[in-house]
């Protein structure tokens, strides 16, 4: 006799999933989610989020000044770049505003501007002591609200059909069993830990790429869904990365191997050449542009050279640089083709226009690519180098879902009993694109909506 | 086979092992930055990144051990980067204390403070009830004294307030030393600071309300990973518990050289009345610490300095639980010898002042002030690129 269907069965551990399991049960349903990382590691990529970007009228305690919902959506038109779902951004923007009152009520603490918390943002709202406590809070929620939990279960199939009861094969820490659930909300996100399925769908140097996020995060169902049917959403082979240390650990890194200070040295390639204008992007975009540019050179790799009066202007690193006292001796150290470094940097310094006290104001002419802005010497020895690989942090591909979050079909009307929320349908509102703090709002939105439907059937 | 090593090497190997860790996670903390709301360590790391000894020693004595880090850490072990923050401070502390002890040789009582306070402890406790059993005729000791100045009559005045003048008296010297050398280190080379008196207020009530014992408003990760306000609560009933004593304490010595009236004090008197209430406070506080320390987590626990904790801990429930009894009992034949061993149990207390985990609140508060002087001045330096 196989036991009772769950009403809601909730797949994934990170925000959109407990957001959905909170709603499902709070609508009357019982629920169950099933988690694929092992309980330590739980709170999918959440659990290196930190901020909401969140709509508000009026200044709060949590905000200063106003973000109204149409400049929100205005931000999320500029990224999504015509890929995103208009009525899904507007619900994105719309039911972000409710966000911060229901998280709260549910156990999650943001930090107050006033005692002092950096950074400071009129658009968005930071978790005190960031998403693994927002993920605590939100788990200890669901199990006083009777949400049955199942860490280090994997869902290995979903078939992309109605069912008046569905039955989901999974493994589990007591080896291969049966879920069964009359609604299913898939919260499992994109296919960024699988760097193969990331190179299969087009992404350029991806099997070297370094995953900052959970290595459980293989989007494994998402892309059984896409070929079975489901209809797609943003841009095949699309993924948000940023520059991060090639040392770093392969999987889970988070922020913190994040390179910075690019404006304060030249970036070359593994043969030892520029590729890309240092001083072009100096405002927060300069992250995941430089995911970008350093995915496009050969080998996926770069190195970051600075001098010793550029190490002390760049913000601290995780790691410590690799040093030499002359630039002959770390081009060799890095590998690169004899002579090349030096060429590169005394080209530099013949195309460097003195811009006076201001280092922004120093730049490069007939140089190509120029040096736009920051173009100090390179001279004070000793050098030094910093390795760069891309680090990916989730994918711009993924399903299309309908307002209530049911999930859309190619040649077929949306599922009546199958779900998406989170980073697995994001790129049906943020296309390919990245607004700072808007995909974990949109996962706890569409977590909410998805949630509450399966459970009202 | 291991080779022997000179315990000097070994020991300055460990010391730099501790400090290398330490180091290597604020820096990882610094640069990550999601606990900045906590509490007042990762704020202070990030004004001071150069991480010299003096800021880790720093850094440490500010850490209020309320492990809402751990909870929060996204680098916590099973990950790589195996980041424990409580615990790396925790230890860290340990050994600033030693490093900072005064006089030198007698650092060494702070290696093992667990051993040295339970057994220092222990000993007066003993001593001082055997001296006044061999010393006091039986029907002196036994008798059932009523009148004022009854506990004179077993333990003259003159001798208790010599050794408990002397014994305070070099303590407090002891901590004075050190805290003197700690201030000076953790000022150097630190960032801007404005005026001592400017801070107080501002350090006074960091202190006084444990607002590091908050995890930045949600409470500290007392037993496991929900937040709550125990721990705190019951420092609180602790230490006030024991200001409370104090009071007492000095309120009888007012009575006794200015209206020259002698213990013991009716229960409805002033020194009667805080002693009673500071002792069950305490009491309360330090049993309910001892408990919630043997229910918590021992991931984020530095597990080779709990026993100075308990140690700590179980001195103050004793001196408070003999003093409570004496209180109770004081006016049967079992007076004398209760008394005797409640002034063993201060004694011990008194010796063991800089050499015990209760030195850390010296220490913090030093912090807490150098922390707070450090507040206000803090402004984004250097070129902002976001």
């Amino acid at each position: 006799m196989p036991p009772e269907p769950y009403d809601v069965l909730v797949i994934g551990g990170g925000l959109a999933a407990l957001c959905a399991a909170l709603a499902a049960r709070e609508a009357g349903a019982s629920a169950l989610l099933v988690d694929r990382a092992p309980k330590a590691l739980r709170g999918g990529n959440a659990r290196h989020s930190r901020n909401l970007r969140i709509a508000h009228d009026a200044p709060s305690p949590l905000f200063p000044g106003q973000y109204g919902v149409e400049e929100f959506i205005a931000d999320l038109e500029t990224a999504h770049g015509g890929h995103g779902d208009p009525e899904l951004v507007r619900i994105l923007a719309q039911g972000s505003a409710e966000l911060p009152g229901w998280l709260q009520a549910r156990g999650v603490r943001f930090q107050l501007p006033e005692r002092g918390a950096l950074p400071w943002s009129r658009k968005t709202a930071f978790f005190l002591g960031g998403g693994r406590t927002l993920m605590n809070a939100l788990y200890a929620a669901a199990e006083d609200r009777g949400v049955a939990i199942r860490y280090d279960t994997h869902v290995t199939h979903l078939e992309l059909e109605d069912a008046r009861v569905h039955t989901l094969p999974c493994r589990g820490p007591e080896g291969e069993g049966l879920l069964r659930a009359r609604r299913v909300v898939c919260c499992s996100g994109g296919y960024q830990a699988d760097r193969r399925a990331l190179a299969a769908a087009g992404c350029p140097g991806a099997l070297h790429y370094i995953n900052r996020g959970s290595p459980h995060v293989t989007g494994d169902l998402l892309l059984q869904l896409l070929d079975q049917g489901a209809a797609p959403s943003g841009v095949p082979g699309t993924c948000h990365r940023v520059a991060v240390h090639a040392c770093s650990p392969p999987e889970d890194g988070g922020i913190v191997t994040r390179v910075d200070g690019m404006p304060w040295g030249l970036v070359v390639d593994t043969q030892g050449r520029r590729f890309q204008d240092e001083g072009e992007v100096i405002t927060p975009r300069r992250y995941s542009a430089w995911g970008r540019w350093v995915s496009d050179t050969p080998g996926a790799r770069a190195h970051l050279i600075l001098d010793d009066a550029g190490l002390r202007r760049a913000p601290p690193s995780l790691y410590p640089p690799l040093t030499a006292q002359t630039l002959e001796d770390l081009g060799r150290r890095l590998q690169l083709p004899p002579g090349a470094l030096e060429r590169t940097v005394q080209r530099y310094h013949a195309a460097r226009v003195d811009g006076g006290d201001d280092p922004l104001a120093h730049y490069t002419t007939g140089l190509t690519p120029p040096k736009s802005h920051c173009a100090l010497p390179l001279e004070r020895p000793p050098f030094h180098a910093w390795t760069l690989a891309p680090g990916v942090t989730f994918t711009g591909h993924g399903l299309a879902v309908d307002p209530r979050g049911r999930i859309r079909r190619r040649h077929a009307p949306p599922c009546q009993t199958l779900y998406a929320a989170g980073m697995i349908m994001s790129p049906a509102v943020l296309g390919p694109g990245y607004v700072a703090g808007a995909a974990l709002t949109l996962c706890a939105v569409f977590g909410r909506i998805a949630g509450e439907a399966a459970a009202r059937g | 086979m291991t080779q022997p090593k000179a315990p000097n090497a070994t020991e300055t190997e460990t010391e730099t092992q501790t400090d290398a860790e330490t180091r290597r996670t604020l820096h990882l903390c610094n640069i990550c930055g999601f606990c900045t709301g906590l509490c007042a360590v990762f704020r202070s790391a990030e004004r001071r990144p150069a991480l010299t000894q003096a800021d880790l020693d720093h850094l440490a004595h500010l850490c209020h051990n309320c492990r809402a880090c751990w909870y929060a850490c996204q680098y916590a072990p099973p990950h790589a980067f195996a980041i424990n923050v409580p615990a790396t401070l925790a230890r860290h502390r340990a050994r600033s204390y030693r490093r900072y002890a005064w006089p030198r040789p007698l650092a060494g009582l702070l290696a093992r403070s667990g051993t040295a306070t339970t057994a220092v402890a222990l000993f007066t406790t003993l001593l001082v009830p055997l001296l006044t059993l061999l010393w006091v005729p039986g029907e002196v000791l036994f008798a059932a004294h009523r009148a004022e100045g009854a506990f004179y009559q077993v333990i003259p005045w003159g001798l208790m307030s010599a050794v408990a003048g002397l014994t305070l008296g070099f303590s407090l010297l002891a901590v004075a030393v050190g805290l003197a050398r700690y201030w000076r280190d953790i000022g150097r080379g630190g960032p801007p600071a404005v005026s001592v008196w400017r801070a107080l207020p501002a350090a006074a009530r960091d202190l006084f309300t444990l607002r590091n014992l908050e995890g930045g408003g949600g409470g500290c990760n007392d037993r496991g990973e929900r937040p709550g306000h125990a721990r705190r609560r019951l420092h609180h009933a602790l230490f006030y518990g024991f200001l409370l004593c104090l009071a007492a304490t000095t309120v009888a010595a007012g009575y006794h050289h200015f209206l020259h009236w002698q213990a013991p004090y009716p229960f409805f008197s002033l020194p009667t009345l805080l002693g009673t209430v500071g002792g069950l406070s305490m009491v309360t506080g330090a049993a309910g610490l001892i408990r919630l320390k043997r229910g918590a987590d021992p991931a984020p626990t530095a597990a080779e300095t709990l026993p100075a904790d308990y140690a700590l801990l179980g001195l103050l429930l004793a001196t408070a639980a003999t003093g409570l009894l004496l209180l109770a009992l004081r006016q049967t034949p079992a007076m004398g010898l209760l008394l005797a061993l409640h002034l063993g149990t201060v004694l011990g207390f008194f010796v063991m002042i800089p050499y015990s985990k209760f030195v850390h609140g010296a220490y913090r508060a030093a912090s807490l002030l150098r922390a707070a002087m450090e507040r206000p001045t803090d402004r984004p330096t250097g070129l902002d690129l976001t």
